[in-house]
């Protein structure tokens, strides 16, 4: 047989070939050499720095001098609780809530829809149409908002046209939820971060429905459960560690936005606003680091719920 | 029959004291074999038995915790897989999904620096002797399952190794095809001369393909030898009932059938089931006893039965033999040379 | 399959407007004939805020910035997510777990806390500000993206894909070029390109490491802060929108045989 009688030539040796002997053999060494590049950019440049600025929430500022007193102190960390800080905290952690609640009503149609009823081709459509707003720009986003808000915009315009001025008078003259406009009131900001962060809910729900058989939604509707009963005790438990998994997105999103809050909302501030002014213009940064603690434990302590109910298989 | 090779050859494969062990687990447990130049080895045993550990440690993707590996004499414990002069055909086969058929086979010698118009050349010589000419520009994915095979063979074959490598190749394929590509493979083995080792836990493909067979349990090699001689002389218990099935008898229990006092492994098809009216035939030890099974089995029947001593005999009869039924009684006749002593537990 | 309820349907159709309308709103003021509000309906029609926005050299130079910005990330992540991916990917060993974590917490943590670290960095170590600074906060939350994609594809390769290339001769290079990049390229290649409109699009983290360098979405912050000529900021706002969608389709289309895009949120 021909193949018996051929000669072809050994591979040629190198230095590549001699380093590739010594990877080869010892795995470790290249699982240690492929690791330190990227660990030393996010270990040493990332964490190194997010330590550095988050440990200066156990120094104080002193008062007068404006400067950092590099002196360990828990009297910064407390004063997270004085009213006027605290009040920022809630009502962040306030408006977090509304936009995870309203995300989870608009979500839940969409992914239901897609996950039990759409075809392969309609599903892809889908797919798309949700993937498309959340990789597009962020600013563009808000901007979008800016424009429908608007005291003279296209909302105000369209309430008039429909009869529904009068409604929408009603709503802003509202405590809490009203201002002097849509642009300038809660409800114009929990609009917008609804908008943003509403793909980073639909994706899990829909991926959590996929999950539903169909053939258990069947066998309950073969035992008589009526249609609103087998929501209400097969489809929505079934889908929860999805919304589990996208209320991580939305609240730790909103959590810790500033821009939106500049741009649409009222005056009073939100966590990131105030950890924004405090670095900036108060050069407060043992404050500003208390500040950047809340959304992180809030999200730590999510996160360990979250974890219960198996939210991160969903994910 | 083969004799069991003391060789005066350089083995082409030899393992001494060879151990890996994974954490706890020990995998390959101190395996010492030898493999001639040019014959067809078989490594036999259950999963996680050893057998594909040793021949992934004979490649050089596992590398031995104690012992020496050589091939063609040359130490090779620390070499790459690529300074190894054998070749691998994979359990799923390995194709690359990138590649076209004909630039799979021609892989290795595109890496040895080839030139384009030869490896071309050489990978259509390749695949015309796995019966796939033409195939070259097919996409793996449009194979059929032994159609795969054979690119994976020819693949491995084109860069002319010393000893071919297979791990359990034959274990995806339907029966028809796992049969048609036994003889092929045993064909082209003895065409090219070269050694084959040969992975799988299907003891009728190990006995009807190697020229030797190593028996693997937890980790060492319990018996090795050719295919009658491990079928016909169970080394252990674990033997016995690995390679076939037999029954095995306590040392009083294989003497009073007329073998040694020690513990026997005895085949159900060398027992014969006596005619009622028969006479006893000489030189064989003759039991009387009830039927609690019968198992009709095509070619033959298996018939379980039960002498006064309480001993356990399983027979397997041709099927054309008096029909028997639970609770008669019957006599079975066990030929001289049929109990068999075996050497070790394990 | 049964059919759905009709108010499913227009429940769901319903929400999907609401993720698009916004966008044709953008598009839809480009083309207004008032700068100095947002009057709907507009009250007239013109082309020539596109003719403005292409006389604007501040708006070329911020776009020019993003470009180079994005492609100097993006080359960075794609290194530094694909090592991490090769050694993450299969290899066991004590502490994988919080190390991949690791690579995650970047877009985890709120973008604000990352700027600010930074920023809190390079005042420690008297880095000034520059184009340099940029691209570093920028690579850093890209690297996830690529790593997550790279990763995700690794896993389904087969292992014995690597075997069976070094058995046939190939020592570790070889294999690397000749087996496994070609089988990860398009995961490569997608996340490469969400890393690429991550970082074009970026405010947050570029706002605490930029200096006075104005990126594009700085250059929007400050219109949508202090508006002046607002049509001039929904034609940018467009051309954003274009920038970015091609990248993304792509990065589609790249992965769709395989696993969904695996990228996450800003």
């Amino acid at each position: 047989m021909s193949l018996a009688t051929l000669a072809f030539p050994e591979p040629r040796e190198g230095i590549l070939r001699r380093v590739s002997d010594v990877l080869v053999r010892r795995a470790r060494l290249l699982t240690l050499l492929l690791l330190v590049p990227p660990l030393l950019w996010i270990g040493l440049v990332y964490l190194g720095s997010l330590f550095v600025f988050l440990g200066q929430s156990i120094f104080s500022i002193d008062e007068f001098s404006g400067t950092i007193v590099r002196e360990p102190t828990t009297a910064t960390l407390l004063e997270l609780f004085r009213p006027a800080n605290f009040d920022i905290v809630l009502r962040t952690v306030g408006v977090a809530a509304a936009v995870t609640a309203l995300c989870t009503l608009l979500a839940f149609p969409i992914a239901y829809y897609a996950a039990r009823y759409a075809g392969p081709k309609v599903k892809a459509g889908f797919y798309l149409a949700v993937m498309m707003p959340l990789w597009s720009s962020y600013l563009v986003k808000v901007y979008g908002w800016k424009l429908l808000l608007a005291k003279e915009g296209a909302i105000g315009w369209f309430a008039g046209k429909l009869g529904l001025a009068g409604a929408l008078e009603t709503w802003l003259a509202l405590p809490v939820v009203g201002g002097p406009s849509l642009s300038v009131s809660y409800t114009g900001m929990v609009l917008t971060f609804t908008y943003l962060w509403l793909p980073f809910m639909i994706l899990p729900v829909q991926a959590a429905l996929e999950r539903v058989p169909p053939n258990l939604i069947e066998a309950a509707g073969d035992l008589g459960a009526h249609p609103g009963l087998v929501f209400r005790t097969v489809i929505l438990p079934l889908a929860m560690p999805g919304v589990v998994a996208g209320a991580i997105f939305t609240f730790s999103l909103t959590l810790g936005d500033y821009i939106v809050p500049q741009i649409i909302g009222t005056s009073a501030l939100v966590l990131g606003q105030a950890v924004y002014t405090l670095q900036g213009t108060a050069g407060n940064i043992p404050l500003a680091a208390a500040f950047s603690l809340v959304p992180i434990l809030v999200m730590a302590l999510f996160l360990t719920l979250a974890r219960r109910t198996g939210a991160f298989d969903a994910l | 029959m083969h004799a069991p090779a003391p060789p005066p050859v350089t083995p082409a494969v030899r393992f001494e004291g060879v151990m890996r062990h994974f954490g706890a687990v020990r995998a390959v447990d101190g395996v010492d074999l030898s493999i001639v130049p040019g014959e067809f080895f078989a490594m036999l045993g259950p999963s996680g038995s050893g057998k594909t550990t040793c021949l992934r440690l004979i490649a050089g993707f596992e590398q031995p915790d104690a012992g020496h590996i050589e091939i063609f004499g040359e130490k090779v414990e620390g070499l790459p897989p690529y300074r190894r002069a054998v070749n691998t055909v994979f359990q799923d086969y390995a194709l690359f999904p990138h590649l076209s058929v004909g630039e799979n086979v021609a892989y290795g010698l595109r890496v040895r620096g080839v030139g384009r118009v030869e490896r071309e050349k050489l990978a259509r010589e390749a695949l015309a002797m796995v019966k796939l000419a033409g195939m070259e520009t097919r996409r793996p994915a449009q194979l059929s399952g032994g159609q795969r095979q054979r690119v994976a063979l020819a693949r491995a074959l084109v860069v002319r190794p010393k000893v071919l490598l297979l791990d359990e190749p034959l274990g995806a394929l339907d029966l028809k095809l796992r049969e048609e590509m036994q003889s092929e493979l045993k064909g082209l083995q003895r065409a090219l001369g070269l050694s084959f080792v040969f992975v799988t836990h299907d003891q009728g493909e190990a006995l009807s393909m190697a020229d030797r067979v190593a028996v693997f349990n937890e980790g060492r090699i319990v018996q090795v030898g050719p295919p009658e001689e491990v079928y016909e002389r169970p080394a252990t218990r674990f033997v016995a009932g690995f390679v076939g099935s037999a029954n095995v008898l306590e040392p009083a229990e294989a003497a009073a059938l007329g073998g040694a006092a020690r513990p026997s492994s005895l085949r159900p098809e060398k027992i014969v089931l006596l005619a009622a009216d028969a006479p006893e035939p000489t030189g064989a030890a003759v039991v009387e006893a009830g039927v609690v099974e019968m198992s009709y089995q095509g070619a033959v029947r298996r018939v379980t039965a039960r002498a006064a001593s309480g001993l356990h005999l399983t027979a397997a009869v041709p099927a054309s033999a008096s029909a028997v039924a639970a609770g008669d009684t019957i006599r079975l006749a066990v030929p001289k040379g049929a109990v068999q002593p075996m050497e070790g537990e394990g | 399959m049964t059919r759905a309820p009709l108010s499913l349907k227009i429940a769901a159709l319903g929400g999907l407007a609401f993720l698009h309308v916004p966008l044709l709103f953008i598009l839809l003021y480009c083309f207004t004939t008032e700068e100095k509000s947002y009057a709907f309906p507009p009250p007239g029609f013109t082309l020539k805020w596109f003719g403005v926005v292409w006389e604007r050299a501040d708006i070329w130079a911020a776009v020019g910035l993003s470009l180079k910005v994005a492609v100097i990330a993006t080359a960075l992540a794609l290194v530094l997510g694909t090592l991490a991916a090769g050694a993450l990917a299969r290899a066991k060993f004590f502490g994988r777990e919080p190390i991949s974590l690791l690579f995650v917490l970047p877009i985890a943590l709120p973008g604000i806390v990352t700027g600010i670290a930074l920023r809190q960095a390079f005042g420690l170590m008297e880095i000034p500000f520059s184009f340099w600074t940029i691209v570093l906060g920028h690579a850093t939350f890209c690297i996830v993206v690529v790593y997550n994609n790279a990763v995700a594809r690794l896993r389904r390769l087969s292992p014995s894909l690597i075997e069976a290339s070094m058995d046939l001769g190939a020592d570790a290079f070889q294999t690397f070029r000749l087996v496994i990049l070609p089988n990860i390229g398009t995961a490569l290649l997608a996340g490469g390109m969400l890393a690429f409109a991550l970082s074009f699009d970026e405010v947050i983290v570029t706002t605490f490491t930029a200096g006075q360098q104005s990126t594009l979405p700085i250059w929007m912050l400050s219109e949508l802060i202090r508006p002046r000529q607002r049509p001039v900021t929904n034609v940018v706002a467009v051309l954003v929108i274009l920038v970015t969608f091609l990248p993304i389709l792509a990065a589609y289309y790249l992965t769709r045989e395989g696993e969904a895009v695996a990228g996450s949120g800003k």
